[in-house]
């Protein structure tokens, strides 16, 4: 005889049930970053990826929350695809309104975005020109710069000093750097786990380019291969940290001791001088040919809006009011959380934590070094770049081959764009 | 009328899709699924003279060829050691067993984070350093391709357990006379027995777990790319054409190709599998 406090089939559907009925409830309760204050009826979604700092989430859905014209919903993508994920979504009937990521032609090309000249125009004296160039196409302006986030070497002053180096000015010099950096406790240089942030540093660095004006490939050069083959040296040499925990864009490595110079944002600054105080440094990616000047990586996010934005009025009325009209959730956005250089003059004029020390040499790098981003060079041609890295420095492909391999992928991208 | 649901999303996800996908194979389909620019076979043509997509080939059949026997021997182990145990045999069972309610991403992360970190405090490196070896950096490099043995060794510890239940079940099916008959007869216990007796009585169990092993393997996707993220090697056929399609690059037309090239393949070699396992046939055509 069954007991009766056994559980049938039946009443055990009927809780699976009843706990699916409750979670749809739950779900209704939680924080999913809608305002829930405006009553309007009316709802925008915004896409961005997962910023390290802490308190930029909240931040991000408290100035959303400001907005009266609509709920604003914030899907926070975390993980390393945030470029997946949003070029699907862009495709599908459930697009985000408005969202973050850099200047590239394919998104103009394929329709996706639309152009932003109303809302930039009466300030657009006020934007670092950089800024308003790289995301011009067609002349027309098709973002809004949130923030520059130059990308540069970190150092720790005391390991470099103890080892009698000065900061290297040259490629050579930063290998031979690593060499006498690395004990069996420290590792000489990180450069990323998958070197992909130093790719177009190189290149620069290399006194090539991405592509020049006629946007024909520039970066195959010689020296661009003889640096490759100097990177794959580094590489093996076991001076550079290699698999850290976590990648370029986390001062973990060089806080936690494992390295002595480490490539990084600007966003990591405040986070890196709290946790070692006055013993670090920073300078550019050293020059790697005669001649050729150091380079910095001017990074950064802006905000677009998409063309399948339900309401495009209305996310480009939010784009204005949240990227162009309020200046004090600008500054909160690019000084409160890491360091990023305000793209508007008045703002960054105004930014007391970068007028000294530091996050003043960071500035100066970012203004005589920086290369902005091209906006003819696409995802597509990025990742082709970052597979030479991976094929010729961590796999020990001719540098050449690697290098023709990406041309034909660069050439066949650059063809479907013209 | 039951169906009736079941069939319409059987047709709405599964049917259209594969249709679309066919349709945009042969187009120029680069950030967009409802392409204009029709290009015959290119995208087929792209796909076979590609050396990434062939390349990923090659990486399945090397993973499959470790994989397979690997954990086809671990799990018979496990199966025969805990089948054995005298004590705490549940205990040692749901030990094993555990794993596999892990997911792939989960497990691949504490993999990569925690065990087979580069830097000395991986605790791999961690055990090398006491016997005074030199940290490994386990997944930067193919050279040497230490990354099999972080992308096996999670693999084998998340679906080893699975498959040892599977033997388990079928070694407490063998009559325990045919053992008793082989002790009169002069068998000696262990490995005369096991030879002679066990792997033979475990045929149709091993036919079926190879095969769900291969399954298994032809979907390897997460621990590839959560382990081997943005490398150029260690890349099975999903992972590539992902990378193609859904990944950076936005290109359904040589994705959907690349799809159906694969499609074509596994139903080939299935039909091979079946043919030289024989699955399938009844016990008089053996």
């Amino acid at each position: 005889m069954r007991a009766s406090n056994q559980w049938d089939r039946r009443s055990v559907l009927r809780a699976a049930g009843g706990i699916a009925a409750l979670g749809a409830l739950a779900a209704c309760g939680s924080n999913n970053g809608r305002s829930g204050g405006s009553g309007s009826g009316k709802e925008l979604t915004q896409y961005f990826h997962a910023y390290g700092e802490p308190g930029t989430q909240e931040a991000l859905k408290r100035y959303a929350k400001g907005f009266g014209k609509a709920d604003v919903r914030t899907q926070w993508i975390t993980g390393d695809n945030f470029e997946n994920k949003l070029f699907s979504a862009l495709l599908s009937s459930d697009a985000p309104d408005v969202f973050e990521f850099h200047p590239q032609v394919h998104m103009v090309r394929a329709g996706q975005i639309l152009p932003l000249d109303d809302i930039i125009e009466p300030v657009k004296a006020d934007f670092n020109a950089a800024d308003i160039a790289s995301h011009t196409v067609d002349g027309k302006v098709w973002g809004v710069r949130m923030i520059d986030d130059p990308q540069f070497f970190f150092y720790r002053k005391s390991l470099l000093e103890k080892a009698g180096i000065a900061p290297p000015q040259t490629l050579d010099e930063l290998i031979e750097a690593a060499a006498k950096l690395t004990t069996d406790k420290v590792k000489g240089v990180f450069l990323g786990n998958k070197l992909h942030a130093i790719v177009r540093p190189l290149i620069w660095a290399s006194g090539a380019d991405t592509l020049d004006e006629k946007n024909r490939i520039a970066y195959h050069t010689d020296q661009v291969a003889a640096n490759l083959g100097k990177l794959r040296t580094l590489f093996t040499s076991g001076h550079q940290l290699l698999d850290a925990p976590s990648d370029f864009w986390d001062p973990s490595a060089l806080v936690q001791g494992l390295t002595a110079i480490q490539w990084c944002g600007m966003w990591a600054m405040p986070a890196m001088q709290q946790a070692l105080g006055d013993d670090l440094g920073v300078f550019p990616f050293p020059s790697a040919a005669p001649g050729a000047e150091p380079a910095v990586y001017n990074g950064g996010w802006s905000m677009f809006v998409s063309s399948k934005a339900k309401d495009k009025d209305l996310a480009k009325e939010y784009v204005k009011w949240l990227w162009i009209d309020q200046k004090q959730h600008q500054e909160d956005w690019a000084l409160s959380y890491g360091f990023h250089i305000p793209p508007r003059t008045s703002i960054a004029n105004s930014a007391e934590k970068l007028k000294s020390g530091l996050p003043a040499e960071g500035v100066r790098l970012f203004n005589e070094f920086g290369h902005f981003d091209n906006p003819m060079w696409t995802q597509a041609m990025i990742v082709a770049h970052e597979d030479v890295m991976a094929d010729c420095v961590r796999s020990d492909m001719a540098p050449e081959a690697a290098l023709d391999k990406a041309d034909k992928k660069v050439e066949d991208e650059l063809r479907k764009l013209s | 009328m039951f169906t009736g649901p079941f069939l319409a999303g059987l047709i709405v996800f599964v049917y259209i899709p594969i249709g679309w996908s066919a349709w945009l194979s042969f187009f120029e389909a680069r950030s967009t699924v409802t392409p204009t620019e029709f290009v015959g076979f290119a995208n087929y043509v792209d796909m076979l003279t590609d050396g990434d997509f062939m390349t990923s080939l090659g990486t399945f059949t090397v993973f499959a060829a470790i994989v397979v026997p690997v954990t086809w021997a671990v799990s018979l182990g496990l199966a025969l050691l805990v089948h054995r145990l005298r004590f705490m045999k549940a205990f040692f069972r749901s030990v094993f067993f555990l794993p596999t309610a892990v997911s792939f991403v989960a497990a691949s992360l504490i993999w990569k984070m925690s065990i087979f970190s580069g830097v000395r405090f991986g605790l791999a490196n961690t055990v090398l350093n006491l016997f005074g070896v030199d940290s490994v950096a386990w997944l930067a490099s193919p050279d040497p391709p230490w990354y099999w043995l972080v992308i096996v060794t999670v693999r084998l510890w998340l679906q080893s357990g699975f498959y040892m239940i599977l033997f388990l079940a079928a070694l407490q099916n063998i009559p325990a006379e045919l053992y008793e008959a082989a002790a009169i007869d002069g068998a000696k216990r262990g490995w005369q027995t096991f030879r002679y007796i066990t792997l033979p009585q475990l045929r149709a169990t091993s036919t079926a777990v190879i095969l769900l092993l291969l399954i298994a393997a032809y979907q390897a996707f997460d621990e590839f790319y959560n382990l081997l993220a943005k490398t150029t090697w260690g890349r099975p056929p999903l992972v590539e054409l992902y990378q193609t399609a859904l990944g950076e690059n936005q290109d359904y037309g040589r994705g959907s190709a690349g799809a159906l090239i694969l499609t074509a393949l596994i139903c080939a070699v299935t039909l091979l599998q079946g043919r030289l396992l024989g699955f399938g046939r009844g016990e008089g055509e053996r």
